[in-house]
């Protein structure tokens, strides 16, 4: 479970099949697979038949999920191979999606971030867009000293991996950089960062 | 009668300092001797004459020597300034409403010409005579609103309206108090209000929001916010904090009175014409001690007050390290004697 009470922090609320939508797009990384294929019952052909789902597996490889997404019959499926790929695939799909498009999003937060980032440079609504947490509790991060963006942290204070301050994850959340903010600790007696906790697995 | 602008800097050899003048029209923000959190809103009405109450954009002796600053800030770090797409009406609503208000309060300073939608606008202390048109982007050096906050103190928030919340898409940010535009930027008022401590359990957001949601053009509202700063830093930002974090840790006995600033926030929310939106005007007024205890008042209540402060709000506030240094020092000039109420000086 993510820790609650962020006000900033966007609530994942699951994914819920929108049944009237006009079109399905399942954007899923690693054990979000799981998100989609736990709702099987919920998608009948006609869903199916209106259906693009795009996979990134990373930390899942060798678990098969993109064989079981793929034999769930949607009209399109496409697995890539890192995350930028699969957002690249995103940016073309809703550069011609139509009214009535729905998005789902499942994964790691920082997956979720990401794309959601590419939902909104298209006029997504951030509300309108269905989402669910799945996997690592790892958080992406912007260093607001140099602006540079860690992914995958675990650890707090972390060091910054673009300026090499130590970092500070604050429970700030910025949904159009799609990170938390890092602070550096110890601005105000350098060297006196404590050790780092591993707080976000 | 025109203000003698003064030349002094808020970095480096922090030569800023208030005159006599502008410590009486100082605006303390504590009515009593004792820390309460509040939404503490009330109309922002003109006030007497020697408060900065007198004209509703205050301009004061450090105008000149804050645009410097602030022109210093946007050449390092040109994202201080940001403005999401459909906030263009908005910001030309703000160009106006500040020239307005300038105009009027400081006609010896700075004039608006209008014919029809040609506009002249002169600001003597910065040595800006430009006529451009008003709505047309191009006829201006920048946008609108990046444009105008070059040339007024503080710093200013464009909120949206929608879906029953405000949404902080637009701003000039470069005096403030630890918090950074270019992270909060599209957030809602919940959203950008996250970090604060204790206020949202109290329920003064949910307050706050209802009361702003309704906010009527024409009947603009205030309240203040207040922290400390040591050295007279306008910029004391996040992006920054790796520079001005470690003068917290060299207040000394010896020099409080010179390092240590009482940062009063004037906040003042507008209504907007066009675009229905709200700007927030964050005004910041710096104060050291010396220049406080001379106020024998505010000597007695400030110490009463700092040591009444919630320790979540010590922490947030970033206090910790130099509070009760603060609070030994200034407790040489209180005698004990109760205050008359209000914050204004006797």
């Amino acid at each position: 479970m993510l820790v609650e009470g962020i006000k900033s922090r966007p609530v994942y609320k699951g994914l819920s099949i929108q049944p009237r939508s006009r079109r399905h797009i399942f954007a899923l990384e690693g054990e979000g697979a799981h998100a989609l294929l736990e709702r099987k019952a919920e998608l009948d052909d006609a869903a199916l038949s209106r259906s693009e789902i795009l996979y990134v597996a990373r930390g899942s490889q060798a678990k098969g999920y993109d064989e079981a997404l793929r034999e769930l019959g949607a009209q399109m499926f496409f697995a890539g191979p890192t995350i930028a790929t699969l957002l690249f695939r995103l940016k073309g799909t809703l550069a011609t999606a139509h009214m009535g498009t729905r998005l789902y999003i499942a994964g790691t937060e920082g997956f979720i971030g990401q794309a959601m980032m590419v939902a909104l440079d298209h006029g997504m609504d951030h509300a309108s867009i269905v989402t669910e947490h799945r996997g690592s509790l790892a958080r992406r991060v912007q260093c607001v000293h140099c602006k540079g963006i860690t992914e995958d942290v675990t650890h707090s204070p972390f060091p910054c991996s673009h300026c090499g301050l130590p970092l500070l994850v604050r429970d700030h959340y910025s949904r159009r950089l799609g990170a938390f903010q890092g602070v550096n600790i110890d601005a105000e007696e350098p060297g006196s960062a404590p050790d780092p906790e591993e707080l976000f697995l | 009668m025109a203000i003698a602008f003064k030349q002094e800097t808020f970095r480096d050899d922090f030569s800023y300092r208030n005159s006599p003048e502008n410590i009486r029209r100082f605006p303390f923000p504590f009515d009593r001797d004792e820390y309460m959190y509040s939404v503490n809103m009330e109309p922002h009405v003109k006030g007497q004459k020697g408060t900065v109450f007198e004209s509703l954009i205050d301009v004061d002796e450090h105008y000149i020597a804050e645009m410097h600053d602030r022109a210093l800030v946007l050449r390092d770090d040109p994202l201080r300034y940001q403005a999401l797409p459909h906030m263009m009406t908005a910001q030309w609503d703000t160009l106006e409403l500040l020239m307005e208000e300038q105009a009027a309060g400081y006609p010896e300073h700075f004039t608006l010409i209008r014919n029809g939608d040609r506009w002249r606008w002169i600001n003597r202390p910065l040595g800006i005579d430009d006529t451009f048109t008003f709505g047309d982007t191009a006829t201006l050096p920048y946008e609108p609103l990046e444009y105008i906050t070059r040339q007024a103190q503080g710093d200013f928030c464009i909120v949206d309206q929608r879906d029953g919340n405000l949404w902080m898409d637009a701003g000039m940010v470069t005096t403030q108090a630890d918090w950074s535009l270019d992270f909060d930027i599209g957030m809602n008022f919940m959203e950008w209000h996250g970090p604060v401590p204790l206020a949202h359990q109290a329920g003064v957001f949910d307050r706050a929001l209802k009361f702003l949601l309704n906010l009527q053009q024409g009947k603009p509202t205030r309240r203040f916010n207040w922290t400390m700063t040591i050295n007279p830093r306008l910029d004391t930002s996040p992006e920054n904090y790796p520079k001005w974090g470690a003068d917290r840790a060299t207040v000394t006995p010896e020099n409080v009175g010179e390092k240590v600033h009482l940062r009063v926030e004037l906040q003042s929310l507008w209504r907007l014409p066009r675009s229905n939106a709200i700007l927030f005007v964050i005004r910041c007024y710096l104060m050291n001690m010396n220049e406080l205890v001379t106020v024998p008042k505010w000597a007695r209540r400030f110490p009463r007050v700092l040591r009444t402060l919630p320790p979540e709000l010590i922490d947030y506030k970033g206090l910790t390290r130099y509070r009760q240094t603060t609070i030994d020092w200034l407790s040489k000039f209180d005698d004990g004697a109760p205050t008359s109420p209000g914050p204004f000086p006797d």
